[in-house]
């Protein structure tokens, strides 16, 4: 017999919730993650709307930008009323993009120059983030 | 008092230099040392959040062997990234035996690491193992009449159980500035998020988040900003260079690392200091005698 997967994968919500270990659902859309995100102007879909959307296994939410411009300050996960470690479910995101191989930075995509500039700190934190 | 156990990461040997030299001569004023590992590697630089991604805390873990070896339970760091990184590993593999079999299993030619090394920031060891007292005593130099505004960033106060102060309204590095006659200021950024490793691909974002920490701290009457943070410093340091917007008052802020002030109250040399510190000392510093 065809070994089976003990986790199912079918879906959004699931594979974001085996990845990260939260629980979507915990949510009650308080939105204090949104109104503390330092970047949610620059996210086409707000903290609070990536989670809804987790809810609503929209998987629409993959083409956001939301998860690359989210810098896992942790902001929200020290505020979530409900523990919801939202920077885990942003990571998930990356992941499940990072392990098909569909990096987001590559060290091609710098001049010499900008390499220069940049103390390795940054460009191994980035690296680490948005590619696999 | 005896050495401590120290671990630089990358930057402190490059572009953070200043931070690491600063901070040696602080802790042997102090008559604590720092004692660099023999051996070291990168921390990991970031904390891997995904659940099954075991694989990028071995870096960590491999540290704390060398630490181990040293013949040390405590690890001290200077970086903010590094601390952040090291002590949620620390914490990972205490609390899950099975992870830490996982990961000593897989470290072939490595001994096992059986848990116990305790990581600590460089701020912990001045406050909470030196003391406020022993450093005002030590003062040669006070910074009187400087207004600082201490900048934490995330890595130093999140999450709250590797935090190393109070995650919304730290003190501990103005506490330090205070103990060596500088004025510290309130201002709201102090934990709020530079920009990190954005400043790489999106420059925009963290350029953006550094120049309202910057305007923010001028805001509430700062001379100087001080950071414990290498990618911090290096962000703060470039929305000086490229300022967006409207924000021509930030231009006369200074942004130096905390160790580097702190050792200028201690008596180091001048021809020791960054031009900034120096300029800092000459500019805003009241002259010995003075006032």
């Amino acid at each position: 017999m065809a070994r089976t997967k003990t986790i199912p994968r079918e879906n959004l919500r699931e594979r974001v919730e085996e990845l990260s270990g939260e629980r979507v659902f915990a949510c009650y859309q308080c939105g204090m993650c949104s109104s503390g995100c330092p970047y949610a102007e620059q996210m086409d879909r707000l903290p609070s709307q990536v989670i809804r959307d987790l809810q609503l296994d929209d998987e629409t939410l993959l083409d956001s930008n939301a998860m690359w411009v989210c810098a896992s300050c942790l902001a929200c996960e020290v505020r979530c009323p409900k523990g919801v470690d939202l920077a885990k479910l942003m990571e998930a995101l990356r992941q499940i993009h990072l392990r098909k191989a569909l990096d987001r930075v590559s060290l091609d995509d710098l001049s010499k120059d900008e390499i220069k500039k940049l103390p390795q700190i940054a460009l191994v934190a980035s690296l680490r983030k948005k590619s696999g | 008092m005896t050495k401590l156990a120290y671990f630089p990461g990358c930057s402190l040997k490059d572009n953070a230099k200043r931070f690491e030299d600063a901070a040696f001569f602080v802790m042997e004023t102090l008559g604590a040392p720092l004692e660099e590992l023999e051996t070291w590697n990168c921390c990991g630089t970031v904390y891997s959040l995904a659940d099954d991604d075991l694989m990028h805390h071995i870096a960590s873990v491999r540290n704390f062997i060398r630490t181990k070896e040293a013949g040390s339970e405590e690890l001290v760091t200077l970086c903010a990234m590094c601390y952040n990184t090291l002590a949620r590993v620390a914490g990972r593999v205490e609390a899950h035996a099975d992870e830490l079999e996982k990961i000593n299993a897989f470290m072939d030619r490595e001994e096992d690491y059986e848990g116990g090394i305790r990581i600590r920031h460089i701020l912990q060891v001045l406050r909470d193992t030196i003391g406020w007292e022993a450093l005002s005593e030590t003062v040669v130099r006070p910074l009187d009449n400087l207004k600082i505004a201490a900048y934490y960033g995330c890595t130093l106060v999140r999450p709250q159980e590797t935090g190393i102060d109070d995650m919304e309204r730290p003190v501990v590095m103005a506490d330090a500035l205070a103990a060596v006659g500088a004025e510290p200021v309130t201002f709201p950024f102090e934990a709020e998020c530079c920009g990190t490793y954005q400043i790489v691909d999106e420059p925009h974002l963290a350029l953006e988040q550094s120049n309202r920490i910057l305007r923010s701290a001028r805001l509430a009457g700062a001379d100087v900003v001080v950071t414990a943070c290498p990618l911090c410093q290096h962000n703060l340091e470039q929305a000086l260079i490229a300022p967006v917007g409207e924000s021509e008052e930030i231009k006369s802020i200074q942004v130096v690392y905390f160790t580097e002030l702190l050792a200028a109250a201690l008596g180091a040399d001048e021809a020791t200091m960054s031009p900034v510190v120096r300029e800092i000392l000459s500019t805003s510093v009241t002259a010995e005698g003075g006032a």
